[in-house]
């Protein structure tokens, strides 16, 4: 199997799996624990708009998902905030919606539209150098970003009320938290695809937290888990010829079940 | 009351609520330092929002809050809150004592380490709390009254002025109880605390001064709870409340027959 490595396609697509594992990693954690996975699904699902509007008015359609996956961030985070209710239905709403405008800007968009399966399913095997090194340059502001705000990010995560008497900017943060699930949901649309980026953003931490007591060991082995998921699936999907994004989730889901069956063999976490 | 000592906290006719539906109403209340509040009421009676409100979390409709004579906002870091454990999620992978660090956070600014005199505190609270040999456990795999701890050593870790409790009792074992309420008013020696509960029993035992809350508190310093109002606060016999101890409510023998 040594022979996948003399491609450079195969090359970028196993750099671009272990350069979005980290930011996973670490978004993916803050994800899970503050209960945001529906939101940052949503997010995902919305960013669609902005694909579409970049093929209508022919711009690349990336930075279209760069714009609408932060904007739906930033609305979803602001209504998740000022209201107590009924949340969920309006973050269902904006997500159906932007997915749907993407949708109708594509009908309307005359032409070839070459690459559309890729943002939706992922296409890890056509992931350009220059690519690789925007993934490193977001890597490091949310590793940056987590390593300085630690603390603060914790306690968030941990206890809002606590933290927002403790006199720590909570609503700042958190928006910057959320402009973070943006920019990594556009970072892995290339991986596995805007439909498929809700698994690969939560299983990790989620089997991470089964086995740890600290959230930055959560952070880091759910870093490592996402690295492995996303290369054994795109070994899988070389060999059998598969869509690679969806293998990528099935090898991290059936590691969730396994995960979950070990731990309720009653293992502590280390 | 001379200027250069406010009370530790005062409200004056506040009314506060969600979407536009009050829960507390023209609610007064003037705690003084060194006193060991418990405010009873039922639940959904208001003891959050009132928790709540005093500690800026939300923001009353009408009326003042003030604490140590400032408004919240601007003094808040130097109040201990200790929250209900029942809001915590158990599988959070995080030790007692990352908890416990948390009461630092007030006084580390933004992108700076805990440092040593941040430890020798933490280390200090959690010997008072009795909570050193659980220190790198999981939160969420300590018992009700270790996690009850933890979360008193946190808020002690902020070395406040002002002690609020939620319930603290509230699902610890009722054999362990009687241990949180010695280690509270052993702290009421220097600190001011303030308690909101269901349960009536415990307060009876453990306070200086109480305070029924439905709605609308009735307040008014020490111990004594006038005829009528306990029945009108919990909307039912206080006899049905404390199993048949109706006219013994408050007198203090009462520890062990809480509810």
């Amino acid at each position: 199997m040594t022979e996948i490595f003399e491609y450079e396609f195969m090359r970028n697509a196993l750099a671009a799996g272990l350069l979005v594992s980290v930011a996973c990693g670490v978004i993916g954690t803050f994800v899970v624990l503050n209960r945001m996975v529906f939101v940052s699904a949503g997010i995902a699902h919305a960013a669609y708009g902005g694909i579409g509007l970049g093929y209508f008015a022919g711009f690349n359609p990336v930075l279209g998902a760069v714009g609408f996956s932060v904007a739906a961030a930033l609305g979803m985070g602001a209504i998740e905030r000022a209201a107590r209710q009924r949340t969920d239905t309006v973050i269902g709403v904006i997500w159906a919606a932007g997915m749907a405008l993407g949708i109708l800007l594509i009908d309307l968009t005359e032409g070839y539209k070459a690459d559309l399966m890729g943002y939706l399913f992922g296409s890890i095997l056509a992931v350009p150098t220059f690519d690789l090194w925007i993934m490193l340059g977001l890597d490091v502001v949310i590793v940056a970003l987590a390593v300085l705000y630690y603390k603060e990010l914790l306690a968030i995560s941990f206890d809002e009320n606590f933290a927002r008497i403790q006199n720590v900017p909570v609503d700042r943060l958190y928006l910057i938290l959320m402009c973070m699930v943006g920019l990594t949901v556009v970072m892995m649309m290339r991986v596995v695809g805007l439909i498929l980026v809700i698994a690969l953003l939560t299983i990790p931490p989620a089997i991470g937290a089964l086995f740890t007591r600290d959230m930055r060991k959560t952070m880091i082995l759910a870093s490592f888990l996402g690295m492995i998921f996303t290369t054994i699936g795109l070994l899988v999907s070389f060999a059998f010829d598969l869509t690679s994004g969806a293998a990528i989730i099935l090898v991290s889901a059936v590691a969730y079940l396994a995960a979950l069956v070990i731990r309720s063999q009653g293992r502590a976490p280390s | 009351m001379t200027e250069a000592s406010p009370p530790v906290v005062e409200m004056d006719g506040v009314g506060a609520g969600y979407d536009s539906e009050l829960v507390l109403e023209n609610v007064t209340l003037k705690i003084a330092s060194g006193d060991f509040v418990g405010i009873i009421g039922p639940n959904g009676g208001g003891k959050t929002t009132l928790i709540r409100v005093i500690l800026g979390i939300l923001q009353p409709e009408r009326g003042t809050v003030r604490v140590f004579g400032r408004p919240v906002t601007e003094v808040r870091a130097t109040v201990g809150y200790v929250p209900q454990i029942l809001e915590f999620d158990r599988a959070f992978p995080i030790r007692a004592i990352d908890v416990v660090r948390m009461g630092r956070l007030g006084r580390r600014g933004l992108r700076s380490a805990y440092n040593k005199a941040d430890n020798e505190v933490v280390d200090r609270v959690m010997e008072e709390t009795g909570m050193v040999d659980h220190a790198n456990r999981l939160f969420g795999e300590l018992s009700g009254g270790q996690r009850q701890r933890a979360l008193i050593a946190r808020a002690l870790a902020v070395e406040p002025e002002l002690l609020v409790l939620d319930e603290p009792t509230a699902n610890v074992d009722p054999s362990l109880q009687g241990g949180i309420y010695d280690l509270l008013a052993e702290l009421n020696e220097s600190v001011t605390i303030l308690m909101v509960t269901h349960d009536l029993g415990v307060v009876s035992a453990h306070v200086k001064s109480v305070g029924c809350l439905n709605r609308t508190l009735h307040y008014h310093g020490g111990i004594h709870i006038p005829e009528g109002v306990l029945e009108e606060t919990f909307g039912c016999s206080v006899d049905f409340i404390t199993h048949g101890t109706p006219h013994r409510v408050f007198p203090k023998h009462m520890k062990g027959q809480g509810s």
